[in-house]
């Protein structure tokens, strides 16, 4: 019994009249944990009560802890008939569970009812003591945490990265049970509201228990989603990356510049290995034709035989078991680096799944990026039969894992990062996608002693570049690809475009700076019912992902970049249509070569019009591209040509290439044989896909002056940012007629995005000059004839001014930031051998034998119930252009900050101040980033997870469905602001909105929307207060820090 | 093919303050938008018309959330003023998160009104009656119903609070409404002449201005009610002092003894002449102009000649000395003199009632003596 949890009512607030004829309400409280319920007196006729009750106290287990959220009614009296519920209060009492998260949470929270929205407010203290438990067989996995920002968190180190956690849990939707035909919509909505707590209290809790036995004490990048299954169930699934985090504390500044030696390896020890390490400059040998593969495993691929063919790896419709840890490194990849990836590869095939949910790295630890790799597979869903045993659930998705893990091999990498898994259901169709980013991932972090200093210094050559390097074997790449030299260091070759799922990384050398690029498709399908549909559907998932792939690569090459980061693409499936949007930011990759145009030739040029047609949009494109090229500041420096120069620069030579320089030498046009012709991107105006193709690109609308956007954390080219933030989620619906075409569906859906994003540039107008960041679209199909979109984002201003005066200077100390930014993380740690010494001795046969048994479930769930067709999923394919320019880099790295160490009592009088003494509401910055800008993050205090159901009857009443969703989202921000505050803190970062499913009816006048939320409540302190500090007392200035950051 | 829902909520509430001077004013939605259009919004941003009907409606939409609030800026000021919440309900409110200086102009947008349309409730009992004929004053007056709704319906409003209320007026409206030091004035202004109900709408006192109206008002608040005379919390701003109003009544005594008014002509008369031009005028015109402003403090007691006290200023006064052509400079003097020389009257004892009397008497009547 190893918890106790205390709780006291102390006040409430703006509460809704109950009692008609007063005017008034007799307001009391019922405080419920698990199975015990206290209650507090009645406080009659107030709408402000004083209850101020005892501390009523729970003794539970931590496993109930970790798993229950605290349940606080607020009711109204009624001496002759029943008490009449007012609302609702769920507290996640994760946070307090975790010594280095919040302590207590205290402070004004909605209360909430599904019916009515927040009904006043109500002034809590929550407690809880933790007893230490030594037990090894426990269930529970209390101080585990967990972090929903997608990289190593700001005042944190990682020790340790132990891999990829993932878990599971089915229930019944309690919307579908049989009792929910007699019980009120409330009685409904709370016990879904209810469920989904503890289901995903559950899931933390296991996952925790998979950290723990991994010996992590942390999950970075935990990303929890809800499939709502509808009559199959409820399933709430979860992944992240173990890591073992240590707090950066005030002393640990001076010794961090050594690596840690926490985990020496024997396999690393190999004698000559260093000798083999990517040191030694790559072929450069005699050049070779490239062979062109594609592989295809099913016969839509066929059709893929126009220029940007997508890819399919060698894998047969069901992953055979053995892939997983069977596959060795020297068989598929190269003899040239077999020796390093044999070793990195060995350790990291150890574990299931080398994944990393992690989209941002610490330098130096993301050593080469392969391409993105993705899968589909379309289910039919059936009901779940026994909840304890998920077992169909979790073979599907260890199928997508397997596929993605050979995807990944297939282009050398051991590892896959920025890696996410998403749902589309649409009746009982349910499409499992699963997409990331192949890569490999430092192996020098494994060695130890004298080593190190040689591959430190490899990395210093190339951390502008190092990842565009190809990791694939040039002699035996996996679709067709045209490499050149690096532009940046022309010693590796790499790859003509390169798209990922990662953030870019902090290190890269980007010329100008970028943009959101979006690919929107929709398709209409016939309607058909269970495997019928299921097939219909997987026929035409391929083609919309290839032309989705072929509309990012026209829009890319529009706007004359060669990269694109954060790379999602959604699928979403209804009952007549597919639709299909693929997100990302488009970059001008310095070390990449340059992007050739996009040139159109007509297949009959008979008539003279017709020509003049094409060449009119000849030069309407190519128009398009040079005011982009201006318009991104996208003017690498000018091409020049030299016969000869040195094949390898110095190494002095080359810690200049760091910084900026536009020297040029070029060993290139020597050795790149195969580029002889300049490449174009042709499209033929005959086909009507084209026709399409070129009027969605140029539909798309330039952002208006001022703005940029993207769907990653940062903006290259762009550093300074004001503290003026505004984050931001703005959903449409959007009703079609019946019977459109697919090219009428296409415009439609394109036009409503398009315009979305005018729209946000108009409303945050003010703002200028700003970006928007980590634009986050989703869509659905809600209904047969409707398309939503939800957007969150956030918009940040930036001084404009200081950006062209010292934008040279700002360049050359973010750098030095960067270069002592990478010493001090040197010691990150990656745990590839399974072998390493665990503190905890139990941890590594466990995890063997739960691999094993994995291994025979799969075996054994063939599942021959579920229609199981496998659609391709592709490895990004690489397109080829020749070049010889020599680029400049210009060095770009974001100003990220290291959280300094504070003295705790900062943290405290925050606290203080915050509940009583200030007169208005503290205000809560939320913000989908993971950092806050001109601001540095001191503490984490755990994860806000959140999940609201919200009906209505009287939908008119409540201004229709707009004003309906409108007040329903500001509630939900409402709420987040009020927990966040309520912990202590005064920010959310990493926020997301993961679920908003809107339904309505308004023929009855009724609507119903659900909407989880999730992201890291913080405390930040300005920067410019930590320097002011030293001089004033600390209270004072958290105080004027919360007075004045009205943004 | 229509946009079925269509919303974009901010962490922080953004709200243009134009849009918002557009709802204020009653336009629908699509006439906001022609304003905004013909505003050049559009080529300043490269916005659509869509894009602007777009953001129109979601903000008129998030005023309407926020009107509610606005109906009680600090609706728990009196509860909890002493306690730990003494700011109000659009500051703690949860729901939007609007920065203090946009939420003091919201509220101060909220609670402004146009001079012409108060000119034309001023006085009037709030009530239902009144409301309805408010269509009436929005043609007159060219603003539109809903406004004026919104503008009667806040004087109503602060009416009810205030109207009970112990204390200081202005202070009671600027805590509870959290307005600005001159708008609570005005409000107080308002209030006042609606519980007394002073007839404002006749013909003859149309040229004059709130602004004239309420700085009366503010005279009279400061120097006849009860809370002027002892600065006690207890007491109330909204009611004139009835002891001072029977005291008055002692005044007459200056026109009704002859010797009495004689004296006081001959002093007056004495230390005007050669001072002014309308010498003359004022000479002959005297007794009529005293027993006009005694015979307004004698009848104060009934509240039915409370109302008509302007009117009865302006015929009894004001009216007579502009057909003489007397300038405000005249004026002034002339009700200096006329104040100070009735204490030096021997039989004349009520030398306190008097000055708190012509002190706001003269005030106004400088305040009220413009074309």
């Amino acid at each position: 019994m190893p918890g106790k949890l205390k709780a006291k009512i102390v006040a409430g607030r703006h509460l809704p009249i109950m009692d008609r004829a007063s005017d008034l309400t007799d307001a009391f409280v019922e405080v419920k944990f698990g199975n015990t319920t206290f209650k507090t007196d009645v406080y009659p006729k107030s709408l402000n009560p004083q209850w101020n009750s005892e501390w009523f106290k729970f003794e539970v287990d931590d496993e109930d802890l970790q798993d229950e959220p605290l349940q606080i009614t607020v009711l109204d009296h009624d001496t002759y008939s029943a008490n009449d519920a007012i609302g609702k209060v769920y507290i996640d009492i994760d946070p307090l569970l975790c010594s280095e998260a919040a302590t207590v949470i205290s402070g004004w929270l909605p209360i909430y009812d599904t019916i009515h929205g927040i009904r006043g407010e109500i002034n809590v203290l929550v407690k809880v003591d933790l007893f230490n438990d030594l037990n090894r067989f426990r269930q529970s996995s209390c101080g585990v945490k967990f972090f929903c920002t997608t990289s190593i968190p700001r005042c944190y180190r990682a020790v340790m990265v132990h891999g990829f956690v993932e878990e599971l849990v089915v229930n019944e939707d309690p919307e579908y049970q049989w009792i929910d035909r007699i019980r009120t919509p409330r009685a409904s909505n709370e016990a879904r509201q209810r469920l989904i707590f503890l289901m995903s209290g559950e899931l933390q809790r296991k996952i925790g228990l998979k950290v723990l036995e991994m010996g992590g004490n942390a999950v970075v990048g935990y990303l929890q989603c809800f499939d709502l299954e509808g009559e199959s169930g409820l399933v709430v699934r979860a992944i992240g990356t173990a890591c073992t985090l240590e707090k950066i504390s005030s002393t640990l500044p001076a010794t961090a510049t050594h690596p840690s030696n926490s985990s020496p390896s024997k396999d690393m020890k190999e004698p000559g290995f260093g000798e083999e390490a990517p040191g030694v400059p790559l072929s450069s040998g005699p050049p070779t034709p490239l062979r062109a593969q594609t592989f295809s495993s099913f016969s839509p691929s066929k059709s893929y035989s126009r220029q940007s063919s997508s890819s399919d790896t060698e894998l047969s419709l069901t992953p055979k078991t053995g892939m997983g840890s069977g596959g060795s490194a020297g068989k598929e990849a190269g003899p040239l680096k077999a020796l390093l990836r044999q070793q990195t590869q060995s350790a990291l095939e150890q574990r299931e799944y080398p994944f990393f949910p992690l989209t941002a790295f610490p330098p130096g630890f993301l050593l080469h990026v392969g391409g993105v790799v993705s899968a589909r597979s379309v289910k039919l869903l059936d009901r779940i039969h026994n909840p304890d045993e998920p077992e169909t659930r979790d073979a599907w998705w260890e199928e997508i894992r397997q596929e993605i893990k050979s995807h990944a091999k297939a282009l050398g990498c051991q590892a896959v990062v920025g890696y996410s898994e998403s749902t589309s259901i649409c009746e009982e169709v349910c499409i499992l996608s699963a997409s990331g980013t192949a890569a490999i991932l430092s192996s020098r972090f494994m060695q130890d002693g004298p080593l190190d200093t040689e591959h430190r210094f490899e990395e210093v050559v190339s951390p502008g570049c190092g990842f565009c390097h190809i990791p694939y074997d040039e002699l035996n790449i996996p679709f067709p690809a045209q490499l050149t030299y690096c532009y940046c260091c022309r010693r590796y070759k790499v790859p003509d475009v390169l798209f990922t799922t990662i953030d870019l990384p902090t290190e890269a050398n980007v010329t100008g700076k970028g943009c959101l690029i979006q690919a929107r498709l929709c398709r209409t399908k016939k309607k058909a019912q269970g495997e019928g549909n299921a097939t219909v559907i997987s026929n035409l998932l391929p083609f919309l992902e290839y032309e989705l792939h072929t509309q990012l690569m026209n829009k890319l090459k529009l706007r004359g970049m060669n990269a694109l980061f954060g790379l999602r693409i959604q699928i979403s499936i209804g009952e007549t249509m597919l639709l299909g949007l693929a997100s990302a930011t488009g970059v001008y990759l310095t070390a990449l070569p340059s992007p050739g145009g996009i040139q159109i030739a007509g297949k009959t040029p008979s008539d003279i019009t017709y020509e003049q047609h094409i060449s009119n949009m000849q030069k309407k494109i190519n128009d398009t591209i040079a005011k982009n090229k201006e318009l991104y500041e996208i003017n690498p420096p000018e091409v020049v040509e030299e016969i000869i120069g040195s094949p390898i620069p110095e190494p002095r030579q080359r810690s200049r290439l760091f910084r900026s320089q536009s020297e040029s030498s070029d060993e290139v046009s020597e050795l790149d044989l195969s580029h002889g012709k300049k490449d174009a991107f042709v499209l033929e105006i005959d086909d009507t896909d084209a026709v399409e193709d070129i009027h969605a690109l140029l539909t798309d609308f330039p952002t208006p002056a001022g703005f940029y956007s993207c769907n990653t954390e940062i903006m290259p080219g762009i550093q300074n940012w004001t503290s003026a933030i505004q984050m931001f989620t703005s959903v449409r619906v959007f009703r079609l007629n019946a019977s459109l075409t697919s090219q009428g569906l296409n415009k439609i859906f394109s036009d409503l995005c398009e315009n979305l994003l005018k729209s946000l540039y108009f409303k945050l107008r003010s703002m200028v000059p700003c970006c928007l960041c980590h634009l986050n679209f989703t869509v659905a199909i809600p209904e047969d004839e409707l398309i939503q979109v939800a957007v969150t984002a956030v918009a940040m201003s930036f001084d404009k001014e200081q950006l062209l005066e010292n934008g040279k200077q700002s360049g050359e100390k973010t750098l030095i930031k960067a270069i002592t930014e990478n010493d001090e993380q040197l010691q990150f740690n990656l745990e590839l051998n399974a072998e390493t010494p665990s503190p905890n001795p139990l941890s590594s046969p466990k995890g063997l034998s739960e691999v094993g048994s994995h291994l025979s479930a799969r075996a054994l769930s063939v599942d021959y119930s579920s229609f199981a067709d496998r659609c391709s999923s592709w490895i990004e394919q690489l397109k080829l252009k020749a070049h010889t320019i020599r680029r400049g880099s210009v060095k770009t790295t974001s100003s990220m900050e290291k959280a300094s160490p504070l003295p705790e009592g900062r943290s405290r009088s925050l606290r203080s101040n915050r509940s009583y003494s200030g007169s208005s509401v503290a205000v809560v910055k939320m913000t989908p980033l993971s950092f806050i800008p001109g601001a540095k993050i001191i503490k984490y205090l755990g994860i806000i997870n959140m999940f609201f159901i919200r009906e209505t009857t009287s939908l008119r009443e409540e201004g229709g469905v707009s004003g309906f969703l409108h007040t329903f989202i500001a509630e939900v921000f409402a709420m987040v602001r009020a927990h966040v505050a309520a912990l202590g803190g005064n920010a959310v970062v990493s926020y997301s909105m993961k679920e908003c499913v809107f339904m309505e009816n308004p023929n009855k006048n009724q609507a119903q929307c659900l909407i989880n939320v999730s992201g890291d409540a913080v405390i930040f302190v300005r920067e410019s207060e930590l320097e002011s500090t030293s001089v004033q007392t600390q209270s004072a200035t958290t105080h004027t820090s919360n007075g004045a950051e009205g943004t | 093919m229509s946009v079925e829902l269509d919303v974009f909520v901010g962490n922080t509430t953004i709200m243009d303050k134009e849009v918002y001077q557009l709802w204020l004013n009653g336009y629908t939605v699509n006439d906001a938008v022609k304003v905004r259009i013909e505003g050049g919004v559009m080529e300043e941003c490269e916005a659509s018309a869509e894009v602007l009907l777009s953001d129109t409606m979601d903000q008129y939409r998030t005023f309407q959330m926020c009107e509610r609030l606005l109906h009680h800026p600090a609706k728990l000021a009196n509860q909890l003023l002493f306690q730990f919440h003494p700011q109000a309900n659009l500051a703690n409110q949860l729901l939007f998160q609007i920065p203090p200086d946009r939420q003091a102009m919201l509220i101060e947008r909220y609670y402004a009104f146009d001079d012409s349309f108060v000119r034309e409730v001023l006085g009037k009992k709030l009530s239902k009656g009144t409301k309805k004929d408010l269509d009436d004053v929005s043609t007159k007056t060219g603003i539109t119903l809903k406004s004026c709704r919104r503008q009667f319906d806040n004087f109503k409003r602060v009416f009810k609070v205030v109207e009970e209320l112990k204390g200081p007026l202005v202070e009671n409206i600027r805590q509870h409404f959290l307005l600005p030091d001159q708008l609570a004035r005005d409000y107080a202004a308002i209030v006042f002449f609606a519980n007394n109900r002073f007839e404002t709408g006749k013909k003859k006192l149309h040229y004059l201005t709130f602004q004239d109206f309420a700085f009366c008002a503010g005279q009279l608040i400061n120097n006849w009610t009860l809370g002027a005379v002892d600065n006690i919390m207890d007491d109330m701003d909204v009611d004139l002092d009835k002891e001072f109003l029977q005291e008055l009544k002692d005044l007459k005594i200056l026109i009704t003894d002859k010797d009495l008014l004689d004296q006081h002509k001959s002093l007056v008369c004495t230390a005007l002449r050669g001072k002014t031009n309308v010498f003359n005028e004022m000479e002959a015109n005297f007794k009529n102009l005293s027993r006009g402003l005694v015979n307004i403090a004698a009848k104060l007691i009934n509240a039915k000649d409370v109302r008509d006290f302007f009117i009865d200023l302006v015929e009894k006064f004001i009216e007579p000395c502009r057909s003489d052509k007397w300038t405000s400079i005249d004026v002034n003097l002339y009700l200096t003199h006329y104040t100070n020389s009735a204490h030096i009257l021997d039989t004349f004892k009520h030398h306190a009632v008097w000055t708190r009397y012509m002190g706001v008497i003269k005030s106004c009547i400088l305040r009220m003596y413009h074309d």
